[in-house]
């Protein structure tokens, strides 16, 4: 589904990612894990086409399409979500509004019909209900006065409308208490734990993969991929740290 | 007026004086008299501009417990100034909801001379500005609260969008207030499309045209959340989005 070749990415010049190699498979679940500063942001950021993030070097390949010909929106009609970690408000502009002008504008790039006000609105509700967002909360504004859990649910709330094929998830579960990590971690599988999807799961802790069931867990550090394995390096990590882990 | 207006005539500073010098004397000497008896609502909705000058001078007097609102959508592709005189009786409110739009190199303006002679009357002003190319849009409003004026509430808001690097946009308070027990307050902010909320929809989905729309919508839309009708304020809206339509 998605083939990383040799990525090399810069940010006002200062290269980040520095020759970074990786593939995932539909019906694969790949977590992403590493200290700061190792580039898990930018990586999200440059597979979802954010301006000022250049790519230097190396391809990425969607569904066999070259990712860099494709316009951010282009993207995402061609069924890839980033969940954001630091989710943006939109005043004046309500939740209900924009997610159907974005599923339409998807469905209009795929010559798919769009949906009318009442389909729209009940399949919010049902997605709404699956990551225990109050649907009062998506007639409000994006993202405007929401706590920092309320965002990241409401990003699920968003994958589960738009039911992307694959999804980048830059620490989802930051800012999550441990009730509403089960709530999102169970949403991630009913969504997204498919064998026509995949997820790429950036994060600092080990705890979302209890609920998320990695297939891979990747070590990023410097800009590449330095060691994979199984969910049980995820668990060595928590119980070794990186250093520990990396150097042996 | 006997003689056109200069660059020391405080309240029209900011005008195109190629566009007031064709316009003529007697041109700028058209007043439109509007009186609100006492305890009526009277509620006045425009959309101006040409391709062509034009000035627009209303002369507003709002009779005791009286209420007058006023909505103006400026689109003209030439100098169009709005100004509007109002005088308010005791008790008596005044809504003032402005927005100019448009590219090119022309001046749109609104001037308001608030009058608060009597006691108890409230104002509430919100202009909103969207320009680009080399365009011009202005808010001078000046708020007279006179001796008996007490308990007066005037309130003025004014934000610019400036789409390009080029645009401009000016705005001029003026407070003068003889009596102690008054509320008067005005805010202005100028600033650019927030380059963040548009990546995220587009990382939604959503088309850049389509997503600047949208944002633009949002912004102007606060000069007229005052207006009830909503069938009106949407023709007023859509007026100013074809504008921004035409752009492309």
């Amino acid at each position: 589904m998605l083939k990383i070749e040799n990525l090399h990415a810069e940010i006002d010049g200062k290269p980040i990612l520095k020759g970074l190699s990786l593939e995932v498979n539909a019906g694969e679940i790949h977590a992403i894990m590493g200290p700061n500063g190792a580039g898990k942001s930018t990586l999200a950021y440059v597979l979802g086409g954010r301006p000022g993030y250049e790519v230097t070097q190396g391809s990425v390949t969607f569904n066999g399409k070259d990712l860099f010909e494709m316009e951010p929106h282009e993207r995402a009609a061609a069924g890839m979500f980033l969940g954001f970690q630091y989710p943006v408000e939109i005043p004046g502009v309500s939740n209900v509004q924009f997610l159907r002008e974005a599923l339409n504008s998807q469905r209009k790039a795929r010559g798919e019909e769009p949906l009318s006000g009442g389909e729209f609105l009940k399949l919010a509700k049902e997605k709404a209900a699956l990551l225990k967002l109050d649907m009062e909360m998506l007639k409000r504004n994006v993202n405007v006065g929401f706590s920092g859990g309320e965002k990241k649910r409401n990003e699920m709330v968003q994958m589960g409308i738009l039911d992307p094929a694959f999804a980048v998830l830059d620490e989802t579960d930051s800012g999550l208490d441990i009730d509403a990590l089960k709530v999102v971690g169970e949403g991630i599988n009913a969504i997204m734990r498919k064998p026509d999807k995949a997820v790429m799961l950036i994060t600092h802790y080990q705890r979302l993969l209890d609920y998320v069931q990695p297939d891979f867990v990747h070590i990023l550090a410097a800009g590449r991929i330095v060691k994979t394995g199984d969910a049980e390096l995820a668990k060595q990590l928590e119980a070794e740290g990186y250093d520990e882990v990396m150097a042996a | 007026m006997s003689e056109l207006p200069t660059i020391r005539d405080e309240s029209w500073r900011y005008a195109d004086f190629d566009a007031v010098a064709k316009l003529g004397v007697e041109a700028l000497d058209q007043w439109q008299d509007v009186s609100v008896a006492d305890g009526e609502t009277h509620r006045h909705c425009m959309i101006v501009g040409g391709d062509a000058p034009e000035v627009h001078r209303i002369r507003l007097n709002i009779g005791k417990s009286a209420r007058a609102e006023f909505f103006v959508v400026v689109i003209g592709d030439d100098y169009t100034r709005v100004e509007v005189e109002t005088d308010l009786g005791e008790g008596a409110h005044f809504e003032f909801g402005g927005v100019t739009i448009g590219g090119g190199d022309a001046v749109r303006e609104f001037v308001t001379r608030t009058a608060h002679d009597r006691p108890d009357a409230t104002s509430n002003q919100v202009v909103r500005a969207v320009h680009w190319n080399e365009a011009t849009g202005n808010f001078l409003g000046a708020i007279n609260v006179g001796r008996e004026g007490q308990r007066t509430d005037a309130g003025q808001d004014f934000k610019a969008l400036v789409l390009e690097k080029g645009a401009t946009a000016n705005a001029k308070p003026e407070l003068e207030i003889f009596a102690d027990d008054v509320k008067c307050a005005h805010g202005a902010a100028i600033g650019q499309m927030d380059e963040m909320a548009r990546y995220y929809m587009a990382s939604r989905g959503i088309a850049p045209d389509v997503a600047q729309r949208l944002l633009v919508r949002a912004f102007i839309a606060d000069a007229l959340a005052a207006l009830e009708d909503e069938a009106e304020a949407e023709r007023l809206l859509e007026a100013a989005l074809n504008v921004l339509e035409a752009r492309r």
